[in-house]
Order: structure tokens, then C-alpha cells, then sequence
């Protein structure tokens, strides 16, 4: 609301300012940090991981990148459009989901699965809950999971990353060698196969989703993440800690059953979810401590999942398992004011 | 929080879990020495300058006042007289603008002159006053709460809850510390600052003052580390009390609450809907403090204060004015408004209200005038909460501000209540830090409102039955 003072009586004062002085509720300064920026700060923390992908899988991670941010962009855009909505793409979330997307797809996917997993990663977990922080599921991991459903054989369909030392293969042939995730290599009725060394999976030159093979590449954007602040310790700690603490566990009681704690955290998407798919700000707890807890749960679900369930990664279920949960750990890990509960 | 312990311990400063630091932007200020305002042709003064209720006017109009004399009496206890601030002639009744919104009733004096050297001199005895004073031990309790009563004094940080009442602390209650609110939490403001460092023994007086009115053994001056010179004078001034302390705080918003500064310095928690009576301290403003030790030593009335003029002001500084000033007075004072001035608020920016209308007079609970630039004052547009729990991880008293604002949005005031609704201090950390440009605090505070008239109405009702 704007008032005109140069009719009040000290006028002549604020009649030599700019004609109208502005009243608005403190407080009147603001932290520059908004929506977008944070949205923007994940984006450029996803690019360290987008380089490796480019140089593991080439032109696929390119493909596979610009159909997701098609079809999702798409999507919010028409949701918007016919709901009378105003236009939201420039809060950049629609992007992040686009590229969490991406980066969990097989570098392989054919072109209509990966655009009906970006539809419906925009559609069915975001705009039909009513758009950004309406939503329960994290939207690119309802899209995976439709996929997952839908193209159950495409979306287990792995190519080993370029460059990988082996012998020569016939490029007229096959576009590119399959080859075995390392997690689906330690499931059992899997042909024995030495598992690749830990620092391959840490360069991330194996076989698995776009974004997820390089644990470097991400700890660099996740290193980004953190100074900025954009997420902070408390759920990459609970989940990466639960799921080493289960694992370390696991190989001791039985070493020769259960791989070593640093091959998983090394292997498939752990590092990839903890840092940026876990931290969704929409989808877990409000509460710095139920964030914790819904890291935590996170961790356990992976490795349940992982060493005792039929898929070989368990990062994606995980995640959604503890999303539907988020509004109950928020109910029970409520913090308590300083000073205690109000009494009466 | 761990992280605030062990810098509290590595650093040896005092602070506070959670809150939030923004830029202080006191630089502008905080070298400019106090100048003192020469009186305007007329001042308009608030019957009501407190919390509690309005003083009773006893001026007629066309009444020859001095400076100093009462105007208005006490309207109950918890209140406070009002005094003429300047010599002059009184004009009809007329009303004010508060910073809350409301229009009290006020009376307007026609200013006689006063030489400039007359002026010189009285800020000198504001700051400095000279002469001999009586030990505190050996004043009456009672005889100082009377003077704070007497003297009109109210918390001059901006709270203005009567001193005397605070003060007065009935027996069966232990009082050990008095801790004297230096913090300055609010950005750009810097008047306390300057108070410390130019009027400091008069300041530690009033502090002694109000120790020995509560029977406190143990008074800590609390004051935030981007003030050294402050701390470094402060220190000086206390060097021959050995009951008197100064403790050191980190700078941050909101340090000056009483729920923050408390816990900080002595780590004692005010229990939720408590006071800090409760937990045996009583806190007192340095400006406050200063006007005690007038009260007391030479009965004299709130009649004037030290304020902040900063921002887009041409001379920005620290000024002395006579209660009733209208803000044009003192921005004209200080080479005016610069073009780009889009907002004035009373008080810093954190807490402070827009006012959008200079007219309104200075009271005693104006510590400071910012003016802010168009830039400055861009207003966010609001968008959906993104859940981040940024408000949940900076509010100072660990509240779920997102939740609250929700339920108020809703009106669902049960569902903000079990959030602890009324718990807040409405220090607006939540709404700075949102990144969805949600005015959380708003919401809160409307929903405080709410609940206050529903709690109105249900006693108005319960008095009915009766």
C-alpha cells in the first residue's frame, strides 16, 4: 500500500522525497536466498555429476537429460496452463526434478519411456497434489517409479561406460556392450564375477543410471550444497550412516555373504539419493531431529533392500517408503519450545 | 545447539541457539556523536507512551507548561504519568498515530525558544550530569521504585512496559541478577551504543539503581561484539563494582529478547508464557537504565531520549530529542529524506513499523528511525511453502512458525495454538529467512490477535453469566 503524504501537514519534509512512503509488516529486511536460488544451487550442484555422465555415457546422457526436461517442463507448463494457474517454471523446481530424473534412468532407456516417466513425475507426483510443496512423493522418484513398474526389463537393461578396458567390440554390430550393475553382481544366481575395485566405483566407470555412478562427481556438488547451505548434515548423515552402520554390521557377522560397507557406499545410488534426492525439501520432516530419523530410515530401507530383497538397488523405495512417512516422523518429532509447552 | 557451545566456549561470547544474522548496517551511525534537536515550534505528546492503561490528561488548553511537569497522571498501575517535554503553551486535545495503528489521544504544546547553548548544555547533563549522588545502598528500595514511577520511565528499548512495575518485586520473589540489555540486536540502530560510550557511568548508575530496587546482589551488562568500544568503555565504568560484570555476546538477531539474552548469558530458560522474574532476573535497557538514574538523582521525567535517524536520511546519526518531536522534525533536523527514501520505519528494520505518516511524534519508546531505500523495500511475492524448514531451524524459541502461519491461513486457531501459537515473540526470523517470501511472522501475529479478542470475548461473556 502506497500512501500519499505530501497531504499531511509536515508535507514539505516528504514531498521533497520521492511523494509516497510504502507500509509493509516486518520484517523489512530479507535473506536473499529464495525459492528459485535454492532451486538453482542443486542445478549447479548436479553438474559435476552431468560431465562425468557425458564422458561414461556419452551422447545418452545428453538424450536422456533433454527428454526428461521436455517432458517435464512440458507437463508443469500445460498443468498450469489449463488450470488457470500462473506460469511456475521460472521457480526452476520442474528442472531439478527433470535432472534427479535423468540421472536415475539407464543410460539406454528409449526415448518414449524416459518422456512418460517425465510426465509422469510432473503430473502424477507434483501437479496433482496441487504443484511445488503440495506434493507427499518426491516427483522424480514417482516417475522412476512408474518406470520401474511399467519397463521393468528396459529399466534394468545396463551398458558398461565408455572407454571400459575389455575386448574390442564390433561398433557396427551393437551400439554398446550390457554389462551388470555392481550391486545386481553381488545378488545371488548372478555368474560369479570379480566385483569391480572400490576406486572404479568412486570415479564411477561402471555400469548403472546416468547420474549416479560417480561418487566423486557428487560428493563434489554435494561439498557445493552444504556451503551454501542450501541442505545441511542432517539427512545425507542419518541415511549414509544408518546404511555403513547396517552394512559394516552385515560383513561382519557374515563377510563372505555380505559385501564390504564401502562397496556400498560406493555402488548404485546411495550417495546419489542421500545427497540429493533424500534432501528433497518438500517431501522430508520440518524438524531438524525427524530429519535425522527420516535419513536414518532412508539408510536402513537401502540396505534392507539391498541385502535381503529381490532388486538389487533399494535407494528409489527407500525414499518413497520414507516420504509417506515424513508427515508422521514431523508429527512425532515435533521440537519442543524453549521454555517448554505452553501450560493450559 | 552443540556447534553454539563450543563457540560460546572457544570464542568466550555469549550467544544464543538458532536466530539468524543479517548485515547490522550500523556503520552509518555508529561514529556519528549524540547531537542534540532543537525543539520544534510544537511537540505532540501521547497520553499513552506504555503498555497498560492511558495516562489521565490534567492540562487545559492554553495552558502556560514548564518543562518537566506533569501533564497526565498515572491511569492505574500499571501506567505511567506523561510530561510536558518542552516550555511552551498548551493547544486542544487532539489525537496520534501509534505505531500499532490505534489513535491516541495527545496534547500539542506551542515550543518557547531555547538557545542552542541551552540546548548544548542540557544534553551534556543528559549524558554527563555532574554533582555529588548518594550510594545506592543507602536509598530506599521504595524510594526508587517511586522515582521510576513518579519519573514516567518505561522500557525505552521499544517494549515500554512501566519500570515501576517491573521494579517492584514482591518479597517472596528472589531476584539475583539485573542484566543490563546492551545487545542491540536490531540492525542500523546504534543510539545504545553511543549511550554506553558517552554517557557510561550515568549508565552503570542506573544500573546500580535497579539492583539495589530489586535487591539483586549481581548486575551483568550484556552487550554484542560489534560494539568494542562500547565493551571497552562499559568496562571502565564498571571497574569499581565488583558486583558488576561485563559479558560479552556473539552479534546476532535476536540477542536483545529477554528469551535469547537471558539463556546467553546466564543459562537460565524463561519458561514458556513466564517472565524472567521467574527464573530471578530483571532486564533493563541501557537507555532505560540511564533514565533510572535521572529519575532518581534528580527527579527527573522522561522528558527526552536518544534515537537513531539512519538509512536514506542525508545526515544520518544519533540524536537527542524532546519527547513529542514529530519524526519530519528530526529528518528535516538531519538534511532530510534522500529521493530514493520509500519506507519509514519506528524502530530498526527487524521489528520496526512503517509509518506513513511523519507527523507522528517521537515517544519513549522510539529507539530509532530507519529509512529505507526503493531497493531495499522490493516486497517479496508469496509463493507456496516449500516446506525447507528454515523458519524451524532459525526460530530462537523452537517453534514451527510454517505451521502456525499455515493454521492462522486457515483459520484453524486450535491447530496454531497446539503449535504453541502464543508462544512467539514475533522476532520475524521466520519471515527473513523464507525463501518462498511468505510473511510468516504476519500471520503469527494476526493470529495472536485473534486469539487475544476470542480470550476477550469469552471473559466479556463469563462476566455476563455472573
Amino acid at each position: 500500500m502506497s500512501v500519499d503524504t505530501a497531504k499531511e501537514p509536515q508535507g514539505d519534509v516528504v514531498s521533497s522525497g520521492p511523494g509516497g512512503l510504502e507500509v509493509q509488516p516486518a520484517p523489512h529486511l530479507t535473506d536473499p536466498i529464495t525459492t528459485r536460488r535454492l532451486m538453482l544451487d542443486v542445478i549447479i550442484a548436479l553438474i559435476p555429476a552431468f560431465l562425468a555422465s557425458l564422458v561414461f555415457f556419452q551422447w545418452n546422457s545428453l538424450r536422456v537429460l533433454a527428454l526428461c526436461l521436455i517432458g517435464c517442463l512440458a507437463t508443469e507448463y500445460l498443468f498450469n496452463r489449463v488450470r488457470n494457474k500462473p506460469n511456475s517454471l521460472s521457480d526452476l523446481s520442474a528442472v531439478v526434478t527433470a535432472i534427479i530424473l535423468a540421472f536415475s534412468l539407464p543410460p539406454t532407456l528409449p526415448w518414449f519411456a524416459v518422456l512418460m516417466g517425465a510426465i509422469v513425475a510432473i503430473a502424477l507426483g507434483k501437479m496433482f497434489f496441487g504443484g511445488l510443496g503440495q506434493n507427499i512423493f518426491n516427483p522424480a522418484m514417482v516417475g522412476r517409479a512408474f518406470l520401474m513398474v511399467t519397463f521393468a526389463s528396459l529399466m534394468t537393461t545396463w551398458v558398461a561406460p565408455a572407454a571400459e578396458p575389455g575386448p574390442p567390440v564390433p561398433t557396427d554390430r551393437v551400439e554398446a556392450v550390457t554389462a551388470a550393475t555392481p550391486l545386481a553382481q553381488i545378488k545371488p544366481g548372478d555368474p560369479e564375477r570379480p566385483l569391480p575395485e572400490t576406486w572404479r566405483l568412486f570415479v564411477g566407470r561402471t555400469a548403472g543410471s546416468l547420474g549416479e555412478t560417480s561418487v566423486i562427481a557428487l560428493l563434489i556438488g554435494a561439498a557445493y550444497l552444504l556451503i551454501r547451505r542450501t541442505i545441511d548434515w542432517t539427512i545425507p548423515f542419518g541415511m549414509l550412516g544408518a546404511a555403513l552402520a547396517f552394512a559394516a554390521i552385515a560383513y561382519l557377522a557374515a563377510p563372505g555373504k555380505f559385501a564390504n560397507p564401502m562397496f556400498h557406499l560406493g555402488a548404485g545410488s546411495l550417495v546419489f539419493g542421500a545427497f540429493f534426492i533424500a534432501t528433497d525439501l518438500v517431501t522430508s520432516p520440518l524438524s531438524k531431529s525427524g530429519r535425522v530419523v527420516f535419513g536414518a530410515g532412508c539408510g536402513v530401507l537401502t540396505m534392507v533392500i539391498r541385502q535381503f530383497g529381490t532388486y538389487p538397488e533399494g535407494v528409489m523405495f527407500s525414499i518413497l517408503m520414507m516420504n509417506a512417512l515424513a508427515p508422521l516422523i514431523g508429527r512425532w518429532m515435533r521440537p519442543t519450545p524453549l521454555g517448554g509447552k505452553a501450560r493450559g | 545447539m552443540i556447534t553454539n557451545t563450543i563457540k560460546s566456549k572457544l570464542t568466550n561470547k555469549k550467544v544464543f541457539p538458532r536466530g539468524v544474522h543479517p548485515h547490522d548496517f550500523k556503520e552509518q551511525t555508529r561514529d556519528r556523536a549524540i547531537e542534540a534537536v532543537p525543539w520544534p515550534k510544537e511537540v505532540v505528546i501521547p497520553f499513552q507512551q506504555h503498555i497498560g492503561a492511558p495516562a489521565q490528561p490534567t492540562v487545559k488548553p492554553r495552558q502556560e507548561v514548564k518543562r518537566g511537569e506533569v501533564i497526565g497522571t498515572a491511569g492505574g498501575f500499571v501506567s505511567a504519568p506523561v510530561h510536558a517535554s518542552v516550555d511552551g503553551k498548551t493547544g486542544p486535545l487532539t489525537t496520534v498515530l501509534t505505531p500499532v495503528g490505534t489513535r491516541v489521544s495527545a496534547v500539542p504544546v506551542q515550543t518557547a525558544e531555547i538557545s542552542q547553548e541551552q540546548l548544548e548544555q542540557d544534553l551534556k547533563d543528559f549524558l554527563q550530569p555532574q554533582g555529588p549522588v548518594k550510594p545506592a545502598d543507602l536509598i530506599e528500595p521504595e524510594a526508587i521504585v517511586k522515582a521510576a514511577a513518579e519519573a514516567g520511565l518505561v522500557g525505552m528499548g521499544g517494549a515500554t512496559f512501566p519500570t515501576h512495575v517491573k521494579l517492584k518485586v514482591s518479597p517472596e520473589r528472589k531476584i539475583d541478577t539485573v542484566v543490563l540489555n546492551g545487545s542491540e540486536c536490531e540492525p542500523y540502530l546504534t543510539a545504545d551504543d553511543r549511550l554506553m560510550r558517552e554517557a557510561s557511568g550515568t549508565v552503570v548508575r542506573g544500573l546500580m539503581l535497579a539492583m539495589r530496587a530489586v535487591g539483586a546482589p549481581r548486575g551483568v551488562i550484556a552487550i554484542e561484539d560489534n560494539k568494542p568500544e562500547a565493551i571497552a568503555a562499559m568496562r571502565q565504568a564498571a571497574a569499581g563494582y565488583p558486583s558488576v560484570e561485563v559479558a560479552v555476546c556473539a552479534a546476532k538477531y535476536p540477542m536483545g529478547g529477554e528469551r535469547q539474552l537471558i539463556p546467553a548469558v546466564l543459562n537460565r530458560v524463561i519458561p514458556t508464557g513466564g517472565l524472567p522474574l521467574d527464573v530471578g532476573v530483571v532486564v533493563v535497557n541501557v537507555a532505560t537504565s540511564l533514565a533510572l538514574a535521572h529519575a532518581v538523582d534528580r527527579s527527573r521525567p522522561a522528558i527526552t531520549r536518544v534515537l537513531t535517524l539512519t538509512g536514506a536520511v542525508h545526515r544520518p546519526g544519533n540524536y537527542y530529542v524532546a519527547i513529542g518531536t514529530p519524526l519530519s522534525h528530526v529528518i528535516e533536523h538531519a538534511g532530510g529524506l534522500k529521493d530514493d527514501a520509500a519506507e519509514v520505519i519506528l524502530g530498526g528494520p527487524m521489528m520496526g513499523v512503517t509509518m506513513p505518516d511523519l507527523s507522528t511524534p517521537v515517544t519513549k519508546g522510539t529507539s530509532g528511525i530507519t529509512v529505507l531505500t526503493r531497493d531495499q523495500v522490493v516486497r517479496r511475492q508469496e509463493t507456496a511453502c516449500i516446506r525447507c524448514g528454515r523458519c524451524v531451524d532459525h526460530c530462537p524459541l523452537k517453534l514451527m512458525p510454517t505451521k502456525i502461519s499455515q493454521a492462522v491461513k486457515h483459520r484453524d486457531l486450535e491447530l496454531a495454538k497446539a503449535y504453541d501459537l502464543m508462544a512467539c515473540c514475533e522476532c520475524g526470523c521466520c519471515s527473513y529467512v523464507c525463501p518462498a517470501g511468505i510473511p510468516v511472522v504476519q500471520y503469527i501475529k494476526s493470529g495472536k490477535a485473534a486469539e487475544m479478542r476470542r480470550r476477550a470475548r469469552e471473559k466479556a461473556e463469563a462476566a455476563k453469566k455472573a
